[in-house]
């Protein structure tokens, strides 16, 4: 990928007015003219995949502009949600814990252009962004992560239970590792209705020493299950480098016989050809696994500092060299697909959007008390719940 | 885990279950199209596909029952599975050796060559996993009934029975219904020693969002497994490793049982005996002795294990004043123990006695055939307890 280092100022087109800022939907909104969709640019990812009992996918990515600069107003819009978060949370609006995505946020967004919403995703708790990426709006976030009603989980999730059944996001899970086999489930469910369609089931360098990974792994292998397994692989379980906890980090290696592929993660077109990638071959032989080499800013939560176990300068140095969004960023102005002072004008107006979310879903109200009963159950045949002694109705279960 | 489970339910032959007949049961004729529920106190009520509003059809007259076919509690479990895989293409079976081997009690005995490989699937020994398969299956849809070949082997499942399977409905805000059914056999059996004769009913109970059933007759077994799969929640359907070959004549109708009722097997004035599973025949068999000493027991299968049917026991409590209950789980932290509190809690002004709860030793079920028998409770220790209740 050409890196250019001279930005000139392009006195292209002056902005053309922004369609009015709603912050409930589209994660892109046509900022101007130059979001051109039939373009085709080639580009070369960083670095090549490494292939474990496959052939790799070619270094070279198709992509358009309107496309990229999708990627970069996507990437920017995570990386200022995580943020603001991180505010929020140290004036003590967001409590218990709080997992940060942002550095990763091209594993996200890459896999997004890779696949539809039928396609189904499943992750741990680091799920804020892909949440986002999956559909979610920024007003849900901020108030699941308030405890508001209006979040996505009613407020009784919080930032570990983010879900959205209709667009294909399973969540949204506390305990580490058990979301694959859930998602080894999903991808059961999508072959036993035939639906041609794949599930992406996300984990991180820490679970991938779980036994139920390759337990669940085994299963999907031997019923072709079209599961395809990722691991952000940020280098560190909380406080335990990798190579500390493993024996082998090599985690696209580790399914033995099932194939896999390593990933800059920290490239999302890299990610996107991966992904699609991965897609077609799930399809046809069953299980993959997508190693994604990636990086967070943050600490493990926002109770861990993030420096105990790793360097300032190692945290510095990546968000210097690879850091997601600046390489896109670098990859618009040297392609010229858009200005600078464009690109500063979008993350203005994300700026603008995040805060607005923010200030409404600080407005939103706490959910009702009658609500710490619904969900329990299901509604079954009318159940009334009564007492033991069945005299007064005191309620139907919802 | 690597027992062999085969002989041990053909032996197992108690002295008093032979042909158990509950006496509540009344037959009404199917009408087309809907299904009747059998309440415990032999009033008939509507079952309708859900979604549809419940009515309880008063007008409906208990016709004289058709003979019916007789065959043993595994093959009513069967018929009560096969019955809603046929109704629903979404019903499907996974567990270790349920498809080919035909399932280590025979449950899932000519499944597999009927429905395919697919839909009565065989997993490896993974519990874990295949249980939150099963869970994740579930999630978009599939209405999975995951086997644990003996009880025991869930415990290595908790994490996804309680977290995914018990929690997620509720933390995605409703979102997400989990319609699995978790069942298999638990219990003490004949000497299989302490691994593969746990109670898991107790560890299970404190988990919000999951329906617990114990069944205990071919009647209720296949009533409850239809009314388990039918179900929008999670149900965990709790089977006896002794009580597999028990015998009964079911009817010939269709019949779904309600999963939060308790099942009234024997009224009387006495004293209240609650009991569920296998523990149910040794109440019956020292009901006889009490009959002859004077005694009227009413005995209640509570069935329902989460929830329990406070209506049916509170009504009984009130009448009797006197309640004994009858478990198999051990002593700290068992269903009587929950079942202890919650009577007292909402009867105490009812009680003329303090409750007793008879239940198994806090121990490892030990091998031996003489140290086994005495974990258990036994019938003359119900009667001894009757006795001394009623004094």
């Amino acid at each position: 990928m050409a890196l250019s280092t001279s930005l000139r100022s392009n006195l292209i087109k002056p902005l053309t007015a922004l369609t009015a800022l709603s912050s409930t939907h589209h994660l892109r909104s046509p900022f101007s003219s130059s979001a051109d969709d039939t373009t085709v640019l080639t580009i070369e990812t960083s670095v090549p995949f490494i292939g474990h009992r496959c052939e790799p996918p070619s270094r070279n990515v198709e992509t358009t502009p309107k496309e990229v600069l999708g990627f970069f107003r996507d990437m920017a819009l995570m990386r200022r949600m995580e943020i603001a978060s991180d505010s929020l949370y140290k004036s003590k609006l967001i409590r218990g814990f709080c997992h940060l995505y942002d550095g990763q946020e091209a594993v996200a967004v890459g896999m997004e252009a890779a696949i539809t919403r039928r396609d189904c995703i499943i992750t741990a708790y680091r799920d804020h962004c892909i949440y986002l990426g999956r559909g979610g709006t920024l007003f849900e976030c901020f108030s699941e992560l308030m405890g508001r009603q209006s979040g996505c989980s009613k407020g009784k999730g919080g930032s570990m239970h983010f879900y959205k059944k209709e667009n294909g996001f399973y969540g949204g899970h506390g305990i580490v590792g058990a979301q694959i086999p859930l998602g080894c489930g999903l991808a059961f469910a999508q072959k036993y209705s035939k639906d041609e369609t794949v599930t992406f089931a996300m984990y991180g360098d820490g679970a991938a020493n779980q036994g139920q990974l390759f337990e669940a792994l085994n299963m999907a292998a031997l019923w072709d299950l079209p599961a395809i397994l990722v691991c952000e692989n940020n280098h560190y379980g909380m406080g335990t480098a990798e190579w500390r906890a493993a024996k082998s980090p090599a985690y696209y290696k580790r399914g033995d016989y099932v194939p896999g592929l390593k990933v800059d993660g920290m490239d999302v077109l890299a990610v996107k050809q991966a992904c699609r990638f991965a897609k077609e071959h799930a399809l046809k032989n069953g299980p993959i696994i997508l190693e994604m080499d990636t990086y967070r800013y943050h600490g493990h939560s926002m109770s861990d500092p993030g420096s105990t176990y790793r360097t300032r300068d190692e945290i510095s140095g990546v968000r210097q060299e690879r850091d997601a969004i600046e390489r896109v960023r670098k990859l618009i102005l040297s392609h010229e697909l858009s200005t600078e002072a464009e690109l500063k004008s979008i993350e203005k107006e994300i700026r603008g959007q995040v805060d607005d979310a923010i200030a409404r879903a600080k407005e939103s109200p706490m959910p009702d008390p009658s609500e710490l009963f619904t969900n329990v159950y299901v509604k079954g045949f009318g159940i009334e719940v009564a007492g033991a002694d069945r005299k007064e109705v005191r309620g139907v279960l919802p | 885990m690597a027992a062999i489970f085969q002989g041990i339910g053909a032996a197992a032959a108690l002295p008093s279950a032979k042909k158990f007949h509950s006496q509540s049961r009344r037959f009404v004729s199917a009408r087309k199209g809907s299904l009747f529920v059998v309440r415990s106190d032999g009033r008939p009520s509507l079952v309708l596909p859900r979604g549809a509003a419940a009515k309880a059809d008063a007008s409906a007259t208990s016709t004289a029952s058709k003979p019916g076919h007789e065959l043993l509690l595994f093959e009513a479990l069967r018929e009560g599975l096969e019955e809603e895989m046929d109704r629903d293409p979404l019903v499907c079976v996974m567990g270790e050796d349920v498809g080919h081997y035909g399932g280590s009690y025979k449950v899932t005995k000519g499944l597999a060559a009927k429905y395919g490989d697919l839909r009565v699937l065989d997993t490896p020994i993974a519990e874990n996993s295949f249980t939150g398969m099963g869970i994740g299956a579930a999630m978009t849809g599939l209405r999975p009934i995951i086997e644990g070949m003996n009880m025991g082997f869930l415990l290595l499942a908790f994490n996804q029975i309680s977290n995914n399977c018990g929690m997620l409905h509720y933390t995605s805000g409703g979102q997400f219904k989990i319609p699995v059914v978790i069942r298999g056999p638990g219990g003490v059996g004949r000497q299989l020693g302490a691994e593969h004769s746990q109670r898991l009913e107790s560890y299970f109970q404190s988990i919000p969002g999951i329906q617990m059933v114990a069944c205990s007759t071919p009647y209720n077994a296949k009533g409850l497994m239809k009314a388990a799969i039918r179900s929008e929640n999670p149900v965990i359907l709790f089977e006896h490793v002794l009580l597999y070959n028990l015998k009964e004549r079911i009817p010939d109708d269709e019949y779904v049982l309600s999963l939060e009722e308790a099942e009234m097997v024997r009224p009387g004035e006495h004293v209240t005996i609650l009991t569920y599973s296998r523990m149910r025949y040794h109440v019956m068999q020292a009901a006889k002795t009490l009959v002859n000493k004077g005694y009227d027991p009413e005995v209640i299968d509570i069935r329902s294990l989460k929830p329990f049917d406070l209506y049916t026991i509170g009504n009984s409590v009130k009448k009797t004043h006197r309640v004994l209950i009858v478990e198999e789980c051990m002593r700290t932290g068992g269903i009587g123990a929950s079942l202890t509190a919650a009577i007292t809690e909402n009867f105490i002004d009812y009680l003329d006695a303090p409750i007793v709860c008879l239940s198994s030793q806090d121990v490892p079920t030990p091998y031996a055939g003489t140290l086994e028998e005495w974990t258990v409770v036994q019938p003359a220790q119900i009667v001894t307890a009757v006795e001394q209740l009623c004094q």
